[in-house]
């Protein structure tokens, strides 16, 4: 007799769990006439839940040393190689060749290897110490900003994911990602990842659900601190950086356009979710021994 | 309050239906306030919060803070109404009652070897006076959980009647430390034993175990106070404590009241939150309700 095939449910990611929306929503994408699945539509106490548990997970994410991020984030991209055939799948499943998605795929895994190794680098690069005419030694270095907002790119289900939330982490930050509407099956496969991959619970969280339902909330909450809008929406745009100045967040945007290219590996994308802080601090004989610093 | 010989026997107080007791639980956690209910509720949590602080590392300068908090709860929304009591040690009761001076905000002091209760019946007399000397509005006592434990109901029966007696004019709030007695039965008989003896609320923990207050131990502590009422048509008070973090749990503890004892309690005077975070939290989310807009940590003065 032939097997009847377990379809699997996809759930949203909070806190390291895998919750259904506290809503009871859900949506079903199509792909030409197939559709992809009941798939969670998140509403904003979902997003709120989600915050909290990224507020909570700050403390752990950024309080490991940095080369132990480096390791955890290296992690994540071993156990994505060791189930790429999964994400190639899915990747079809919602439309791509079987070539564009390996494609994707690898350039995913090599994506989080990049940021991996930036984790304990970046520091050294953005800090600086400055010259200052008083007896102090000044110095500036940054600081991960908190809990970021992150709203994927519609057209890249995995890739584009990725390459929002690594340069994120690898800061040292936590995040809320809000998937692709259309595309939505590889970031809670990823979640999965994320999942078995030593992150702790609430490092990083993935909705899935309508950009037009929870834009608003994403950008106006005033427990996080920056906001990554993936995309080019110009009244999407506008409307994130006038409510992201209620608790002054940091709004960076980016345009996926180029997701393949070696363009999107580039530590300055890190540099827009920290803060950098400056200490003075002070020193005795600063011109006894003729040093200048 | 002298119903001693109505209820001489503490060894038959009415048993518990743990199962029923769950399912009820069960009920009111999965319902939800809204709008303006919520709203309303939220303020009226917010008025029936005891503000606490007891460490051992309070100072004159925590509770000076604490004591503001208590008084401008938060600055740009001075419609807010201020919490009931703020909760101190009583070495620094006197401190308390003068920054509290001309509000309606009453001192609370924990007493009686507070929160073990481990001492003689003269040390416990002589920290409520310490307390109620100070000017202490209302006492916070534990009971003696090891006498309760061998059995010796008179003993903790006298105790709690001798510092009522030590309270004077001050209103007396007897913690049962439910998470120390064991079972919803144990709950039952502590808080009878407690109403009897001239509580005048029961209070579930002390904060420093866990579990502390919870929606069980909560609902057959208010049915003992029902029970109580239809026998005596006198109110008994109830203040849960520790552990009640955030408002949604503080709602499902106003329901709980509400279904259980009635309009009558829902007011500061007869029910009370034991909290420190609470606050806060609760204030968030009367901001949110008010601005629409989720609200941070960061924007709200700790105590």
């Amino acid at each position: 007799m032939d097997r009847v095939e377990i379809l699997k449910t996809y759930k949203i990611y909070i806190g390291g769990a895998f919750p259904r929306t506290e809503s009871g929503r859900y949506y079903v994408p199509v792909h030409g006439n197939k559709q992809l699945g009941n798939i969670c539509l998140s509403s904003r106490k979902d997003f709120r839940n989600a915050v909290v548990a990224a507020r909570s997970a700050c403390g752990k994410w950024s309080g490991k040393s940095a080369a132990n991020r480096s390791q955890v984030m290296y992690r994540i991209a071993e156990i994505l190689e060791g189930r790429k055939s999964q994400f190639v799948q899915e990747l079809q499943f919602q439309g791509s060749t079987k070539s564009k998605a390996e494609q994707e795929v690898h350039a995913s895994i090599d994506r989080l290897i990049y940021y991996a190794g930036w984790c304990d680098k970046f520091s050294q690069v953005f800090s600086s110490v400055n010259p200052v005419a008083s007896a102090h030694f000044n110095f500036t270095a940054p600081e991960p900003m908190g809990v970021i907002s992150i709203c994927a790119p519609e057209d890249s289900g995995l890739l584009g994911l990725v390459d929002a939330v690594a340069p994120v982490l690898a800061g040292g930050n936590t995040c809320v990602a809000l998937a692709s509407e259309g595309m939505p099956l590889c970031a809670i496969t990823f979640a999965e990842v994320l999942n078995a991959s030593d992150v702790p619970g609430g490092t990083v969280n993935i909705l899935t659900g309508k950009r037009t339902e929870l834009l608003e909330h994403m950008a106006s909450h005033m427990d996080v601190n920056g906001f990554l809008y993936c995309g080019s929406d110009e009244e999407e745009i506008r409307k994130v950086q006038s409510l992201a100045v209620e608790n002054l967040k940091r709004v960076s945007i980016s345009t996926s356009e180029k997701l393949l290219s070696s363009e999107r590996q580039n530590p300055y994308c890190i540099e827009d979710f920290v803060e950098m802080k400056t200490t003075w601090h002070p020193i005795e004989i600063i011109s006894g021994s003729g040093s200048g610093y | 309050m002298g119903n001693k010989n109505k209820f001489s026997d503490f060894r038959v107080t009415a048993r518990i239906d743990q199962v029923g007791i769950g399912d009820r639980i069960a009920r009111i956690r999965s319902r939800s306030i809204k709008k303006e209910a919520k709203l309303q509720g939220l303020k009226m949590i917010l008025n029936m919060i005891d503000l606490t602080t007891l460490e051992g590392a309070d100072t004159t300068g925590k509770v000076q803070q604490l004591c503001n908090k208590a008084k401008f709860l938060h600055a740009s929304n001075p419609e807010l109404p201020t919490v009931a009591a703020v909760c101190v040690y009583p070495n620094f009761v006197s401190q308390a009652k003068k920054e509290l001076e001309k509000t309606r905000i009453k001192v609370a002091s924990v007493a009686t070897a507070f929160p073990a209760g481990q001492s003689s019946m003269e040390v416990k007399i002589k920290d409520t006076k310490l307390a109620v000397d100070g000017g202490a509005d209302e006492v916070d006592m534990v009971i003696s959980r090891g006498r309760f434990h061998q059995g010796e109901y008179s003993y903790v029966y006298d105790e709690i009647a001798a510092v009522k007696e030590a309270c004077g004019k001050a209103r007396l709030k007897v913690i049962l430390e439910t998470g120390e007695l064991g079972s919803l039965d144990k709950v039952r008989r502590a808080s009878d034993i407690a109403i009897y003896a001239g509580a005048d609320f029961i209070k579930t923990s002390t904060g420093k175990i866990k579990p502390a207050a919870t929606l069980p131990v909560t609902c057959v502590m208010l049915e003992a106070i029902r029970d109580y009422f239809y026998e005596t048509g006198s109110m008994v008070g109830m203040k849960p404590a520790g552990g009640i973090s955030n408002a949604k749990l503080a709602l499902q503890y106003l329901m709980l009241v509400k279904e259980t004892l009635g309009n009558g309690w829902l007011s500061n005077e007869w029910f009370r939150y034991g909290a420190s975070s609470l606050a806060n939290d609760v204030l968030m989310q009367i901001e949110k309700q008010r601005t629409g807009i989720y609200q941070s940590k960061d924007y709200f003065s700790k105590d």
